[in-house]
């Protein structure tokens, strides 16, 4: 158990870096709109996903309906109901704890469950490398937002910039992933068809048509019977 | 605002976003997982991974050099740092201070 949190927690170091910048935008946000800290502070424990958050503070200005909340909501975070898929067996065994992992499972805690690499790792710690990534994840955006909300005014600071190291994070599993995989199809039809969508759509709409695409793209050509690409297990 | 009205959408958010990260879990609750959706679980993570690259990317254009080089510039610097010493801490904060200066003080 041990083993796992240092793991986890030099593994999500880059994640902490991409969230002071937009945890504290967040908090200071959310104060500059009126809201309590504790507001921010369940938003933050309770939602757990930024970009809604962010569209969350126009919600709570009024004028919105209930329904338009669902509808906007779903929307958003559409890509989220892919993010199980890798994990739907290997989670069943671990009873409770997958409820936690469920809930806690933004395009972060994804990409860190994705890149895991267990390959001296006993199932133990498997289970709570998993959890451990999530924990802390899901520790470090509460803790930024409310930091923001309650001395946001007070950091000067110029972060610009810095909110990149995300994207390196994503680039770097990506590399890591094409390197121990035996086909870099999926890749290859990921990026195309976010091309493409990015062209037709522009930036606020492609990711989900890009999503599907890419999955009507896989299954078809496993249907074809052609010599489909094996993946390489995330689990 | 009432705080009725604050609480109703924190908890509709909080539901619809749970509801999404639990829909494979619900479809295949209990059943044995489709030979699909097994294969699919196996390529999905590199997908979308490559699918979050981009869309980290998306608000990249190419009207003025400040709304692409730094960005560019920066992933171009994270690759080939990967590829050439494959230390992951390195291959972040080499991208990352990379923007950093490429945004405050260039563009």
């Amino acid at each position: 158990m041990k083993k796992a949190f240092l793991y986890s927690l030099k593994h999500s170091v880059p994640i902490l870096i991409s969230f002071i910048p937009v945890g504290l935008a967040y908090g200071i946000l959310m104060q500059s709109t009126g809201r309590s800290i504790l507001c921010t502070g369940a938003c933050s424990l309770f939602v757990f996903a930024g970009s809604l958050q962010f569209l969350m503070v126009e919600f709570f200005a009024g004028g919105t309906t209930l329904l338009s909340v669902v509808i906007l909501s779903l929307l958003l975070n559409s890509r989220h109901i892919f993010y199980g898929l890798p994990f739907i067996e290997k989670w069943r065994e671990y009873g409770p704890a997958r409820l936690f992992l469920i809930y806690a499972l933004p395009d972060e805690a994804f990409s860190l469950h994705c890149s895991n690499d267990f390959d001296d790792g006993n199932e133990k710690d498997k289970k709570w490398t998993y959890i451990f990534d999530a924990l802390l994840i899901l520790l470090y955006w509460v803790v930024l937002s409310v930091v923001g909300a309650v001395a946001g005014s007070f950091i000067h600071f110029d972060t610009s910039g810095i909110d990149f190291a995300l994207t390196a994070l994503f680039i770097v599993i990506l590399i890591d992933q094409i390197k121990s995989s035996p086909s870099v199809f999926p890749a290859v039809t990921a990026a195309v068809s976010s091309i493409v969508w990015l062209l037709i759509l522009g930036p606020s709409g492609f990711i989900l048509p890009s999503l599907l695409t890419t999955v009507s793209v896989l299954i078809l050509l496993k249907n074809r019977g052609r010599s489909a690409p094996e993946g390489r297990n995330a689990v | 605002m009432t705080d009725l009205w604050i609480v109703t959408v924190i908890a509709v958010c909080a539901l619809c976003t749970l509801l999404e990260r639990a829909f494979p879990f619900l479809i295949f609750r209990g059943r044995e997982v489709p030979e699909i959706i097994r294969y699919l679980g196996g390529l999905l993570p590199m997908a979308i991974i490559c699918t979050l690259v981009f869309y980290c990317l998306r608000n990249v254009t190419f009207e003025a050099g400040a709304s692409w080089v730094p960005q560019l510039a920066a992933s171009l610097i994270t690759a080939i740092l990967h590829l050439w010493k494959g230390n992951t801490m390195l291959s972040i904060a080499g991208g990352t201070i990379c923007c950093m200066i490429l945004t405050q003080f260039v563009f």
